[in-house]
């Protein structure tokens, strides 16, 4: 069953187009890379996905609404969680506050507090680093404990999908090992889609699954990690030897 | 000793003014990177709600003649309520603006209330007593100290510790925090632009009906421009404090009504006509030094 469509999905700032026309629909459960160079449009597609920026034209519907245009908190309400490019923790707040803000839209469930409690120690479970931090300000840690922190605030909301922007932008590779070691076993334990973009496709080669190339603001390929990690074509139109 | 007390007891009632001002301009400020103008002219509205429209010197008392526990929460209704709507009515639709145009809506917002109010009431200052029983002095150590700064001291220390226990221990503070500091990334969490902007304003709303309270019984007139003056001294308290950082703006608040008051005391009487200026010269002196405000507030990130 299909979770998030986009179809035909437009991004413009100005007169400037980021993204042209991008359609493809990801399967619940599914794990998509999103690769490519710097500019080609990766960060403002999950923009638009998450409702920062007003798509210039298509549709994207994620769990059978209609989401296009809609604003964030609303998105982020159906189950569509974001960690966004560099992080964006909330640094003045403690880690613990930095958990809980996300909880807030479940407040008029029952029980919201007990949920809260027991989702809070999920995640200290799954990152003990926060645990042992917790009333420490977030703006005091690392880059590879804030990145911890963010996507432990993004599972505080109970999303079916996280997309994820570079999260191995300026951390050190073992650290960024230990970041997907623990993305690939969340997904697992609660059956998440995973959409991740990154600049390079060696990461997507190590953990597999589905990625796509983008380039120009269009999807140029798409298909297994790992096939496509090792083609020819790959090489090509990343780097763009087949333009001239 | 006495008037050395006296002296404390003036800068510390003053800052009290200026402080609960800069709260409510730095709480907006903070969500929306708005510097609201307007705010001044809500403290003057909240003062005039208490009485009848009318042009004569003498004002006729309406709301105003409400026993205390009434005439307090009805008062921070119409501040709460005058602020919740200038942003729906105003604000909202500058959402997405830059911060200078929004600041530009706020002042002619701020001159549609004072010749709204102009209009009702003319522009003469009108004398009134509101809670005539704060107006005795008290003995306070030797000291004869207005019982009313007292209480303008005792009210604003209870709201700065009740403000901090609501931003610190409920959802809804964490919800503003998280907001101020990055609300692009707020939002994408689940929390509510609409709802976080009209809390802000609701808060900032009731603390100028305060200000509009303290004003009130301590002047014992309503004049149109009785806002404008502290909003102007409030504003430059945010400044100074770190735009949209709260605890700067309480401090800075205190301090420049400490300047100010020991400006009064110590300077020679021929220049104490002109105690502003070297006030203004102070702010001056300080922003060469630290630009940045003295707390200079976290998350200057956009807002969408």
């Amino acid at each position: 069953m299909s979770l998030l469509t986009l179809s035909n999905v437009q991004v413009r700032y100005g007169r400037l187009t980021a993204v042209r026309g991008v359609s493809f629909s990801l399967t619940e459960g599914e794990i998509l890379f999103i690769t490519g160079p710097n500019g080609a449009g990766k960060s403002s597609l999950l923009r638009a996905i998450a409702g920062v920026v007003a798509p210039a034209g298509g549709r994207i519907d994620f769990a059978d609404h209609d989401i296009t245009g809609q604003a964030p908190e609303d998105i982020a309400r159906l189950g569509l969680s974001m960690v966004p490019e560099g992080r964006e923790v909330f640094g003045s707040l403690t880690i613990e506050e930095n958990l809980m803000v996300g909880t807030g839209m479940h407040a008029r469930e029952r029980n919201w507090r007990v949920r809260a409690a027991s989702e809070l120690e999920a995640v200290y479970a799954t990152f003990p680093i926060l645990k042992d931090r917790r009333h420490a300000q977030a703006g005091l840690l690392s880059g590879g404990q804030q990145q911890m922190l963010v996507i432990g605030r993004a599972l505080m909301t109970h999303p079916r999908l996280v997309a994820i922007d570079e999260p191995s932008l300026g951390l050190a590779p073992n650290i960024t090992d230990q970041v997907y070691e623990r993305l690939i076993a969340l997904r697992a334990e609660r059956k998440l889609t995973l959409l991740i973009v990154e600049q390079s496709s060696t990461r997507a080669m190590m953990v597999g699954g589905r990625m796509m190339l983008m380039r120009g603001g269009e999807i140029l390929l798409d298909g297994d990690a790992r096939a496509l990690g090792q083609s020819e074509a790959m090489q090509a139109a990343y780097f763009g030897y087949g333009d001239h | 000793m006495g008037s050395l007390l006296q002296v404390v007891f003036d800068a510390l009632s003053l800052g009290s003014l200026y402080a609960l001002g800069a709260l409510g301009i730095a709480l907006i400020f903070g969500v929306m990177r708005l510097v609201n103008f307007a705010h001044g002219d809500v403290i003057a509205f909240c003062v005039f709600a208490l009485l009848w429209p009318s042009v004569d010197a003498v004002a006729i008392i309406f709301a105003g003649n409400l026993p205390w526990f009434l005439l307090i929460p009805f008062v921070l209704a119409i501040g709460a309520g005058l602020s919740v709507l200038s942003e729906l009515l105003v604000f909202r639709r500058f959402r997405r603006a830059n911060p200078a145009t929004m600041m530009i809506a706020s002042f002619a917002l701020g001159f549609v209330i004072r010749y709204f109010l102009l209009m009702l009431f003319s522009s003469r200052p009108k004398s009134i007593s509101l809670l005539p029983e704060l107006s005795q002095p008290i003995e306070v150590l030797g000291a004869r100290i207005p019982l009313l700064q007292l209480i303008t001291i005792l009210v604003t220390i209870a709201v700065l510790f009740g403000l901090t226990a609501f931003l610190r221990r409920t959802r809804f503070g964490l919800e503003m925090r998280a907001a101020a500091e990055n609300f692009t990334m707020a939002r994408m969490l689940g929390v509510r632009a609409n709802r976080v902007i009209m809390g802000a304003f609701a808060l900032s709303g009731a603390l100028a009906a305060a200000i509009a309270l303290i004003l009130g019984s301590q002047t014992g007139t309503a004049n149109i421009m009785m806002g404008a003056n502290v909003m102007l001294m409030a504003f430059i308290a945010t400044v100074i404090g770190g735009m949209g950082s709260l605890p700067g703006a309480v401090l800075a608040g205190f301090l420049i009504g400490a300047v100010a008051t020991v400006m009064q005391v110590i300077l020679p009487p021929d220049a104490r006509a002109f105690r502003d200026a070297f006030v203004y010269a102070a702010v001056i002196l300080v922003l060469i030094f630290r630009p940045q405000g003295i707390l200079a507030a976290r998350g200057t990130k956009e807002r969408v």
